[in-house]
């Protein structure tokens, strides 16, 4: 019922936002101008933009790579910095050159992948003005490569496919921040923290007592006999309230398709998602711009049929992955049932597996916003997957092995959508002799090339990245779950780095030099690897002709069309995972009962 | 080319001005002026003094309080400023042993209480802070609570209903009960 409802009103707010977008894109009069224009004139001057100038598709590369590096090399001395420089109200030292440099590209490249805990390690200054500017940043060069291949769809006989500066700036005007700021009022009305006070320290009503490892004079644990640490009695009678900007960043984190939580257990944390309420309009923020986006790209190519075919194709293949999620994890804990536990749903409980959930999010909140995130490549959490139950773990990982086209992230999930769809009409034409068209554009040996390397890029990342991991001591030391489980935990996390998700199954423990280097290099090349070849395929397609259709077209926006499309994203993401899905989580739900 | 790279540079100073720094202090500053107590950590005082936060649940023990889900946190459970979730599989012996373990001390507590335990309060959270429990898992206390207190148990249970957040429009999450709450109201009661 609560999976029924998300999916409707998701639809009926994407429709609008859609048709507004594509007036931002072409731009025409969108209802903001008034305000916003002059700010984005202001914008273009300081910076030097010529916004009537146009650029081929590799000058549009070139802007969106300087533009990106800037970014990460700025984010790279923020944090390294932010000891001496101000809002820093927890005196954080600097943070390790590796996972700086892990961070700066994750988060540059619209992964947000955390190898860190927010609230111990982040400076108010270097969430802020680089974690959250980055949120904004990445979602709108994601966008603005889209539109530059939508463009190339639409253009005929044309060397240009637009302006990456123009596009970059509107949607980050017009789009983003507009949304985010109403989303975190939303956000802080329901309890989600925005202060720049201090920490704040409250006196508990009850002391905690617990055990911790005792420390010798140098700090190092002290061992008995048989190498186990001595424990030590200790209590505690305060609590640390940590605050800080939290709803701004977390509100364009979800509508941006980022992820990268404040806390360090992200949205599961309390002070990121506090209600049911909130619970709702984040997880709805997950696919609003993705889906949206479909309808923009159906308007923009003028035929609106177009973009809702692409809109039911990832719903499709996404609906009954959301349903199977929450089921399994419905199911809860089979070893749990001699235990004398009460696993059942009912009125008064959500029942079902809720370790590593959270009670107001329940089950089907947790299943809903798993899938989501991990069908968009936000990657932000509100239960440890880590936790799930085998098939209701293999969910998240399928859809983000998918090539994150089911939604995806913001402007690269269509992309990355509208590239199957030119691979399917080419399977298509050599299976019933059609002419390989899409759009009124041939379809031929560039594009395709194009299109294969693009594809094949991010799926020889994963593998790769998960054989040396577990093949190497650096890698398998960081594994927490004992057998197919802890596979599962390696493999999860190339997989969201290559797809540019970056949520993970957080007990492996990723914050080492092995794990930052691998990772930062791979979410890197799973992101530029991917632009390239797309801003080439626009490119060449700009230059072509529209052939008008003939009887030789394949129609696509067509059900027959549909399925055509699923069959083919099932065949190149399933199927090229199955061997590696079957030591993770198959093994493990086979060895389960 | 250079021009190119000079667009970049300004481009990333400027949104970085922008997005990075006007748009979180516009934010601040409306919601600081909209809804002070919930921007600031919704802060619960007692007499006078800072107990805790509505939203970060705390370690509760003993036969006269209702308890909270377990806390993965570290080095000792709900610590705010380092949340965690357990991270076990499902088919993780440690998670066996922390349910069993668990389940061995609530029924130490109460050991007439036959009923199942409510799942939710023998596992994890995800954030190690999770301020809730279901109110079959209130209700799976209350004989407990209201023995130690020498209370009436239908005292208790109006307690527990006051203390419920149901579901957002009646469908959507799950309806919970704030265990910081109901734990303070038990000791404005008398005894």
């Amino acid at each position: 019922m609560q999976i029924v409802l998300y999916f409707g009103i998701l639809g009926v707010l994407a429709w609008p936002l859609g048709l507004y977008m594509a007036r931002v894109y072409e731009g025409v009069p969108c209802g903001l101008d008034g305000v916003l224009g002059p700010l984005e004139g202001l914008i273009y001057k300081l910076c030097g933009i010529r916004p009537e100038e146009e650029m081929d598709w590799k000058q549009y590369a070139f802007a969106v790579l300087v533009f990106s590096a800037a970014g990460v090399f700025l984010l790279y001395l923020l944090q390294r910095a932010q000891g001496m420089l101000p809002l820093n109200t927890q005196k954080f030292g600097a943070v390790s050159p590796d996972l700086s440099f892990n961070t700066a590209i994750s988060f540059v490249s619209n992964t947000d992948w955390q190898n860190y805990g927010g609230e111990s390690t982040m400076s108010y200054l270097t969430q802020m003005a680089g974690l959250s500017f980055q949120n904004f940043l990445s979602a709108s060069a994601g966008m603005a490569v889209l539109v530059a291949l939508i463009r190339g769809f639409k253009r005929h006989s044309a060397n240009t496919i637009g302006n990456f500066w123009v596009d970059m700036s509107r949607t980050t005007i017009y789009i983003l921040i507009p949304l985010s700021l109403l989303y975190s009022l939303l956000l802080v009305s329901q309890g989600v923290v925005q202060s720049f006070d201090k920490y704040r320290t409250v006196t508990l009503t009850r002391t905690v007592n617990y055990e911790t490892p005792k420390l010798d004079a140098n700090g190092n644990p002290v061992k008995d006999a048989s190498g186990s640490p001595v424990m030590e009695r200790a209590q505690t009678k305060q609590q640390t309230i940590p605050l800080g900007p939290a709803a701004s960043q977390i509100a364009i984190k979800q509508l941006g398709t980022n992820g990268g939580g404040f806390f360090n257990v992200n949205s599961a944390h309390p002070f990121e998602d506090p209600t049911p309420f909130s619970n709702f309009l984040e997880c709805l923020a997950i696919l609003l711009i993705p889906a949206a986006l479909c309808l923009t790209f159906g308007k923009m190519v003028g035929d609106m049929r177009q973009g809702w075919a692409l809109l039911v194709t990832m719903f499709l293949v996404l609906a009954p992955l959301t349903f199977l999620c929450s089921k399994a994890e419905q199911g809860g804990n089979p070893h749990f049932s001699s235990m004398g536990i009460d696993q059942a749903a009912s009125a008064l409980q959500p029942g079902g597996n809720m370790e590593g959930k959270e009670v107001r999010n329940g089950i089907t909140g947790s299943a809903v916003w798993a899938t989501w995130t991990t069908a968009a490549s936000n990657g932000s959490v509100n239960s440890m997957h880590d936790s799930f139950t085998p098939i209701g773990g293999m969910m998240p990982m399928l859809l983000i092995q998918l090539g994150e086209v089911i939604f995806g992230g913001v402007g690269s999930g269509l992309y990355g959508m509208l590239i199957f769809a030119i691979i399917t009409v080419f399977v298509a034409g050599l299976m019933v002799g059609r002419t390989p068209e899409y759009l009124g554009k041939k379809i031929e040996m560039f594009e395709m090339k194009m299109a294969a390397f693009a594809v094949l890029t991010v799926n020889a990342l994963i593998k790769v990245g998960t054989a040396i991991a577990v093949s190497t001591k650096a890698g398998t030391a960081g594994i927490s779950n004992p057998g197919p489980h802890g596979f599962s935990e390696v493999l999860y996390a190339f997989s969201s780095f290559a797809d540019n998700n970056g949520s993970a199954f957080a007990g492996l423990n990723g914050d080492t030099v092995f794990y930052n280097t691998i990772g930062g290099i791979i979410m890197f090349f799973g992101r530029f690897w991917v632009i390239i070849p797309v801003l080439a395929i626009a490119g060449s397609l700009a230059r072509k002709k529209h052939v008008p259709a003939g009887l030789g077209t394949l129609p696509t926006h067509t059900p027959l069309f549909v399925v055509f499309l699923i069959g083919v994203i099932m065949i190149v993401g399933a199927l090229t995972f199955m061997p590696s899905l079957a030591l993770g989580p198959i093994a493990e739900q086979l060895m389960y009962h | 080319m250079s021009r190119m790279i000079r667009s970049a540079l300004m481009s990333v100073l400027v949104f970085t001005l922008l997005a990075g720094v006007v748009y979180p202090l516009a934010v601040t500053g409306i919601a600081q002026a909209l809804f002070p107590a919930r921007a600031n950590g919704g802060i619960i005082r007692k007499g006078g003094v800072a107990v805790g936060s509505a939203l970060i649940g705390q370690q509760f023990d003993g036969a006269k309080y209702f308890w909270g889900r377990l806390s993965a946190t570290t080095p000792y459970p709900y610590n705010s400023a380092s949340s965690s979730g357990s991270n076990l599989g499902p088919d993780n012996p440690e998670l066996f042993k922390a349910v069993q373990s668990r389940i061995n001390a609530l029924r130490a507590a109460d050991p007439g209480n036959r009923k199942p335990i409510p799942v939710d309060l023998v596992t994890s959270s995800a954030s190690g802070l999770d301020p809730d429990i279901s109110p079959a898992a209130a209700l799976w206390q209350a004989g407990r609570v209201a023995r130690a207190r020498g209370l009436d148990e239908a005292e208790i249970r109006a307690l527990i209903r006051e203390n419920t957040r149901g579901r957002f429009f009646g469908i959507f999450g799950e309806p919970s009960v704030n265990v910081l709450k109901l734990d303070l109201a038990l000791d404005k009661l008398k005894k």
